[in-house]
């Protein structure tokens, strides 16, 4: 009797440990729990991307059979060819290769001796400056867009790339308030005495920055990098307002997702070309395949780096030390 | 006599802390010119344009001063007022969805989970995509939303509620992707919050006999508290420049149009950066964390940087 009864109790613990489990592991049932919710939500996440590739290789017929939802009855790339031709894609990369990778390159020079300053020296007015940075972040780029615009205009850099190169190489960037406060956190871990060791053996201020302090700063410039271009790349608005002014089409800087967004317009014209009427009128499939193709470059990159991406909010010491 | 002792007991700095002076506004110099002529210049120009009428003739911009009028002309331009009452009431919707929704899945993924990495990188995966063109094209495939959400059973369940609030929460429904979309960012923010709080914390805890629960507002919500405020922050900038913001591209509209033009684009702008700060103060009054009483050695010790 009473050794049934302790077996009862041992297999209960036994149970409960299974399911509920303690300090060191997981229970059954939790584990349930929590993977059914990371997998549901992981897959809520990649469905529009999903949804939109099985649209994107279907054909004309596929789109009006409702029988097919997902799977296409034959496996065709039409639709792609069709798309690169649209966005003139080979040529819209490299512009917006351009567009992403020089300001970021005069980004990070500038955040990162704006960070310094912030990180290295004691100065009168410090903290005024570092206000007005942190207004910076928070004031809507609109505010200044109008005026910019006159700006740019009467500076004559209205319509070339110079219209994005200045405020980067001014530290006034895409988000470089964001970039400053990353170079200001990563330069003020560099213990005082490295620099006043180096001070005794003769560097001066300059080389001191740039042989000690930036070696230091790999991560916040990986960091920059990545995040810099991934901004410059992505923007839309300020592309067609200060790069586009003034050109026509085929000369002016553009970027994928602004052809995107004029994908209708340039379908006909870009497929047509010898004055033929196009095989097909644009349809969800052919937009689709744009859509995949303008995602394309920057997740093949993702990808590559995820990891470096992923880590840099760690990295970037958001959460304090 | 006496003058000269005074000179010499006038603070003077040293050539070396000159020196240190000097190099901090030289490796300053570019961002502060920045500053100058890009934020502080264009925010003065802005603010004078928004008070004119600009016109725009071959000679080149004619200035008719003009009083605050755009700005009450605007007051009675009803769709753009209907723009800001929408962007207000969506972001009021949106931060709270989008700031708890980021906190579960740090909490998730904090956990004793494999293939952390993986998941890591799918939630983050629409920081790098998800931009309002992108966004655009999967709404108009119906790819912004779950496809088991009704939209139109979660409308007629709702429909008591006045339309002002009801079509705001409807959309919410109907954009979930999208929103969530948005979280990326926050979702890492929290974690790294969470990945700091040591686990000999919650074990000393367990041992004095504290429940999950209470391990919970005991240690992990005083732990990402500045973080909820960090990513509130966040999101409501984020919001206010995304590309699928209509108030935007209204005022690149009035820009452009030769009825409107730039100062009235300039005033609508200014309501607008107005409004975004009103929204940025509600967030931090409602979730700032009240300064912990630091010690006067250490806040010294802080104190020498500045």
């Amino acid at each position: 009797m009473n050794a049934t009864l302790k077996m009862r109790f041992a297999n209960r613990d036994r149970l409960k440990k299974l399911l509920f489990g303690n300090r060191e592991k997981n229970g059954l049932l939790v584990s349930v729990v929590m993977y059914t919710l990371l997998i549901s939500i992981g897959f809520i996440f990649l469905y529009p991307i999903l949804h939109m590739f099985s649209i994107s290789i279907l054909t004309p017929q596929d789109l009006l059979d409702s029988s097919v939802r997902w799977i296409p009855r034959s496996l065709n790339f039409t639709n792609y060819r069709l798309a690169v031709i649209t966005l003139d894609y080979f040529n819209t990369l490299w512009k917006n290769v351009q567009i992403a990778l020089f300001p970021t390159l005069l980004q990070v020079v500038s955040t990162a001796l704006a960070g310094y300053a912030f990180a290295r020296y004691t100065f009168p007015l410090k903290r005024l400056w570092f206000a007005v940075l942190i207004f910076t972040f928070v004031i809507p780029p609109q505010i200044t867009m109008v005026p910019t615009f006159v700006l740019y205009h009467n500076l004559g850099i209205l319509g070339s790339l110079n219209a994005f190169l200045v405020p980067a190489l001014l530290g006034q960037g895409f988000n470089s308030a964001i970039f400053i406060l990353i170079f200001y956190n990563f330069h003020r871990q560099v213990p005082d005495s490295l620099i006043e060791a180096a001070e005794i053996d003769g560097a001066g201020h300059i080389s001191s920055f740039f042989r000690i302090s930036m070696p230091l700063a790999v991560p916040a410039i990986i960091v920059t990098l990545l995040f810099s271009f991934v901004w410059y790349w992505n923007e839309t608005f300020l592309v067609n307002l200060f790069l586009g002014f003034g050109n026509t089409r085929d000369e002016g800087l553009t970027t994928l997702l602004l052809e995107l967004t004029r994908f209708e317009d340039s379908y006909a014209p870009a497929i047509t070309g010898a004055g033929m009427p196009p095989p097909d009128p644009v349809n969800e499939g052919i937009r689709m395949a744009g859509t995949m193709l303008s995602i394309l470059p920057l997740g093949v990159l993702y990808l590559i780096l995820q990891r470096h991406f992923v880590e840099s909010v760690d990295k970037a010491g958001i959460t304090g030390e | 006599m006496d003058k000269k002792i005074k000179e010499k007991r006038r603070w003077k700095p040293s050539g070396r802390t000159l020196r240190n002076w000097v190099y901090a506004y030289i490796f300053l110099a570019p961002w502060l010119i920045g500053f100058f002529l890009l934020v502080a210049y264009t925010l003065e120009r802005s603010f004078y344009f928004s008070r004119q009428i600009v016109a725009i003739t071959p000679v080149g911009m004619v200035f008719i001063p003009h009083g605050f009028t755009n700005y009450a002309d605007l007051m009675q331009h009803t769709f753009f007022i209907q723009n800001l009452v929408s962007f207000v009431i969506q972001s009021a919707l949106q931060i709270p969805v989008i700031v708890s929704f980021a906190l579960i899945i740090a909490i998730l993924l904090n956990g004793k989970i494999r293939a952390r990495g993986m998941f890591r990188a799918i939630f983050f995966l629409p920081v790098i995509i998800a931009t309002g063109p992108v966004m655009n094209e999967l709404t108009g495939i119906g790819a912004a939303t779950v496809p088991a959400v009704n939209t139109a059973a979660i409308a007629g369940a709702l429909s008591f509620l006045p339309p002002m609030v009801q079509s705001p929460v409807v959309s919410l429904f109907g954009q979930l992707i999208m929103i969530l979309w948005n979280s990326g960012i926050q979702i890492l923010i929290f974690l790294a919050a969470l990945q700091k709080i040591s686990v000999e914390q919650y074990e000393a805890a367990k041992i004095d006999g504290a429940s999950g629960w209470e391990c919970f507002w005991k240690i992990t919500a005083p732990a990402i508290k500045p973080m909820v405020f960090l990513n509130a922050i966040y999101t409501v900038v984020w919001l206010a420049t995304s590309g699928q913001n209509p108030v935007i591209d209204q005022i690149a509209f009035f820009m452009h149009s030769g009825f409107y033009g730039y100062g009235f684009a300039s005033a609508a702008a200014f309501i607008y950066s107005g409004l975004v700060l009103l929204l940025l103060l509600v967030c931090f009054l409602i979730l700032r964390t009240r300064k912990e009483k630091v010690p006067k050695l250490v806040k010294r010790l802080d104190k020498r940087n500045w």
